[in-house]
């Protein structure tokens, strides 16, 4: 686990990783742009559209890790949150883990269609996962784990 | 990454430049409450230097649309590209934001 930093880390802190990715990162967001400019550099990398790196992959990670931070660990700082991306010729896979009790995907799933949603200022991030990726689930006994796919066109 | 405010006639100007996301939301609802404290009323959010926005970003922009109209204040937004056009689209945010 690495320490929690002490001033914004530079993005460079993930520069020398290669596929697939897995790494921890603390439970604080200032981690989150770093990996998931990691992780959009190696789906470029790796051929994946234009839109799908600028837009579906950045803004679905961005919200799985900060569920994991905020929601999953609450932001404790002595828990992590661990990242995994594979990605091959057929499709790209994130796993992100915390060290929370893990939550029901439906039960949190807000519908933009419903009456007075659009009012709400919170609630959307799983709704955006899940139109932005292909598949959004929990792992079969291990409800602390949401793992996103996003199949090539 | 940040946010630059300026005065276009009688309009308050934010331009969101990189994310609006979970680690700068506040310092945007700060920064657009500080202009409201001051009296200003007409906002417009430029986001022609944004690259992407998730949930956090989307919920302050909701929260600010609300306490400026508590005031009779206005809030627009402007320049959004085809992927944040999608985003508002896919949340039905398009039907609550002016969008310009």
């Amino acid at each position: 686990m690495s320490e929690p930093a002490t001033t914004s880390p530079a993005d460079g802190w993930f520069g020398e990783l290669r596929f697939p990715i897995d790494v921890r990162i603390p439970s604080d967001i200032r981690f989150i742009e770093p990996i998931v400019g990691a992780v959009v550099r190696r789906c470029a990398a790796h051929a994946f559209p234009a839109r799908v790196c600028r837009f579906n992959v950045p803004v679905a990670l961005t919200e799985a890790l900060s569920n994991a931070i905020l929601r999953g660990n609450h932001e404790d700082s002595s828990k992590g949150v661990r990242i995994r991306a594979t990605i091959d010729d057929r499709a790209l896979i994130l796993e992100v883990e915390d060290e929370g009790a893990g939550f029901d995907l439906e039960a949190c799933m807000l519908d933009p269609n419903d009456d007075g949603n659009v009012f709400r200022e919170d609630g959307r991030g799983l709704f955006l996962m899940c139109s932005l990726m292909d598949r959004v689930e929990r792992i079969p006994a291990r409800a602390n784990v949401v793992r996103l796919t996003l199949h090539r066109a | 990454m940040g946010f630059q405010v300026r005065k276009d006639g009688d309009t308050c100007v934010v331009a969101v430049e990189g994310q609006l996301i979970v680690g700068n939301r506040q310092e945007l609802k700060q920064r657009v409450l500080d202009e409201l404290e001051r009296g200003e009323r007409k906002f417009l959010v430029d986001f022609g230097q944004t690259g992407y926005i998730d949930s956090s970003g989307l919920g302050v922009l909701v929260s600010l649309s609300k306490r400026i109209r508590e005031l009779n204040g206005d809030l627009r937004l402007s320049n959004l590209n085809d992927d944040l056009k999608t985003l508002f689209e896919l949340t039905k945010l398009d039907t609550l934001f002016q969008i310009a």
